[in-house]
């Protein structure tokens, strides 16, 4: 009869993993919603450059990202470099590089969602706008963001939920410290590599859970954004 | 000085636009013209959505843009309307939000003007979200929204062409009555003679890219040289009052500067001025006075001139253009045989028999 109850190391994962989601998610947002707003609206060559790079993250293994990020970041690197004369010190095996290399791991899945939304917005309702004396950032704020409503959920949920599950990238930047860079994916790991499987089951059978909960309120927030106007009602 | 002065010019890849127009700083000056002739074009630079590539915009004193100056004034800064050709109501606000985003923007605090929401019966629609309205109605809360801005300019891009013929005529009369009680110059874009025929005070006829011809409504439409002569549309519109009705045979007596003409009985009250279309092909003449005619309306009336066969026109007809007692244009069409046996020509006095009289308001 296996032990059911989660030992600390584990409890230590699972908030270091909530604080890495809450944190990327949050600088995704500031960075990708502009980024996103400037994808959907440029018609410069550039901006097909900046669309297939964001989209790099998709395609490529994650352990190749963080080969690059660890040998950019590290002492040897330019951005090493650059963080030490800053005095910021070396971002790999910390939080803060943490944090870096899972912006950059799950940009697509904000800057993706968002792009579509915006681009689906349409010339028109801008013109409107600003034919009724509305400035471009006040058009985005009570025009764009109120319409991309669906959208935005899209983007954090997928956002929030692709960096719960990253691997490959976090043990080539962060390694595998318990407390500062040990997230859930990884404390699977070890579990499993113990052949702790009870604890294993546990901790892969939360994120399973939540994973799947998370996406199913998009669907049913989605859904019901379409079926009753009044979910997106503003006010007068 | 208190006119508009629009004047654009504009070079996209298959289309070029040079235009320069004076319009009145009062009333509805109609841009007239097929698909595609660049009405729009004019309106989307008037506005500021497009940019040409030289270009002078002025309401009175205020100049919005001058390429030789440099000045430009970006939409969202120029006091003015825009109904565009679709409904666009915000989909995710009411249209008390709808209305209230205009309200906002121009400084007003206080709830969308009364009397414009009653003109435009959308008083009882402020709690409907736009999914729940009819096309119609979507496009007379656009209408207030529009002017819930205070413009100094109201500029509408066919805003009737997305409705169907019922809806046309549902909101035809809410923009005549708008055109009764506004102040503001309107610049009003469309294809459809039946709508310039109703709102134009003012006509401007366009073909690609270019202006043919603009003037006062009377003057443009009885003109032989405009496109619309050479087309079966060819028709005055003049302005009359109801003067009388004779309820025994349903008929609406009318006077239009002292003539006299008789239509089937319209539901105006006697003083009531209405506006009615004369087409040239129910118009038709002859040397003397008509004896036990069934035709009711029929006027003295001097040539003044005589429109020339068109290559590749209906080379059969030609045109006629009279001048009434009253001074009113008339255009009549009459084949060419036939203006030979009158032997027609400028100067003469004939008798106009008008089979129908269309009132358009």
């Amino acid at each position: 009869m296996p032990e059911l109850t989660l030992a600390p190391e584990d409890w230590q994962a699972i908030a270091l993993t909530a604080k890495l989601a809450a944190v990327t998610l949050s600088i995704l947002f500031v960075i990708g919603v502009p980024l996103a707003w400037w994808l959907a609206r440029t018609r410069s060559r550039l901006g097909s450059l900046v669309s297939a790079l964001v989209a790099v993250p998709l395609v490529l293994p994650p352990t190749v990202l963080g080969f690059y990020l660890l040998v950019l970041l590290g002492p040897q690197g330019p951005v090493g470099r650059l963080t030490e004369a800053l005095g910021l010190g070396l971002l790999p095996f910390s939080f803060p590089g943490l944090v870096v290399a899972s912006t950059l791991f799950s940009l697509p899945f904000v800057v993706q969602p968002l792009q579509a939304t915006f681009s689906a917005i349409g010339e028109r309702m801008l013109e409107v706008a600003a034919t009724l004396g509305a400035g471009p950032f006040d058009t985005f704020w009570h025009v764009v963001l109120p319409l991309s409503r669906p959208g935005l959920l899209s983007a954090a949920v997928l956002g929030f939920a692709h960096t719960l599950g990253e691997f490959g990238v976090v043990l080539m930047i962060g390694g595998n410290i318990p407390g500062r860079t040990q997230v859930l994916s990884i404390a699977i790991y070890n579990r499993v590599e113990a052949f702790e499987y009870a604890h294993a089951h546990l901790l892969a059978g939360g994120l399973l859970a939540f994973s799947f909960v998370a996406l199913l309120a998009l669907q049913f927030i989605n859904r019901a954004g379409v079926g009753a106007p009044g979910m997106l009602r503003g006010g007068a | 000085m208190s006119g508009v002065e629009a004047r654009f010019r504009l070079q996209r890849e298959g289309f070029s636009l040079d235009v320069a127009l004076g319009l009145p700083g009062s009333g509805v000056s109609v841009l007239f013209g097929p698909s595609g002739c660049g009405k729009t074009s004019v309106l989307r630079c008037a506005a500021g959505l497009t940019r040409a590539d030289e270009g002078v915009m002025r309401i009175g004193e205020e100049c919005w843009q001058d390429s030789g100056t440099g000045r430009w004034l970006p939409t969202h800064r120029r006091p003015l309307g825009y109904v565009f050709q679709e409904p666009s109501l915000f989909p995710h606000l009411s249209v008390r939000g709808n209305l209230a985003f205009a309200g906002k923007r121009c400084g007003r605090r206080d709830p969308p003007d009364g009397d414009l929401l009653e003109l435009l019966a959308i008083d009882g629609l402020l709690d409907r979200m736009p999914s729940a309205l009819s096309g119609g109605e979507r496009q007379r809360v656009a209408i207030a929204r529009a002017l819930g801005t205070s413009p100094r300019l109201l500029l509408m891009d066919e805003p009737l062409a997305a409705l169907d013929a019922p809806r046309k005529r549902e909101i035809l009369p809410y923009l005549e009555r708008l055109h009764q009680e506004l102040s503001i110059p309107v610049l009003y874009v469309t294809h459809a003679l039946e709508e310039v025929a109703r709102l134009a005070d003012h006509l401007v006829l366009m073909e690609q890219g270019r202006v043919v011809m603009a003037g006062p409504v009377g003057e443009v439409m009885a003109s032989l040289e405009s496109p619309l002569a050479a087309t079966d549309q060819a028709a005055v519109v003049v302005d009359a009052r109801v003067s009388g009705h004779d309820a025994s045979y349903g008929l609406t007596r009318l006077d239009v500067n002292g003539v006299e003409l008789w239509t089937a009985r319209v539901s105006c009250e006697v003083g009531h001025r209405l506006r009615l279309r004369i087409h040239a092909r129910d118009v038709s003449l002859a040397l003397f006075r008509p004896e036990g005619s069934s035709i009711t309306n029929i006027l003295p009336a001097v040539i003044e001139a005589i429109a020339g066969e068109r290559a590749g026109d209906d080379a059969m007809q030609c045109l006629v253009r009279l001048r009434t007692a009253s001074g009113a244009r008339l255009l009549a069409r009459v084949t060419r045989r036939s203006r030979d046996l009158l032997a027609l020509e400028p100067g003469m006095v004939v008798y106009a028999q008008i089979k129908a009289v269309v009132p358009v308001i």
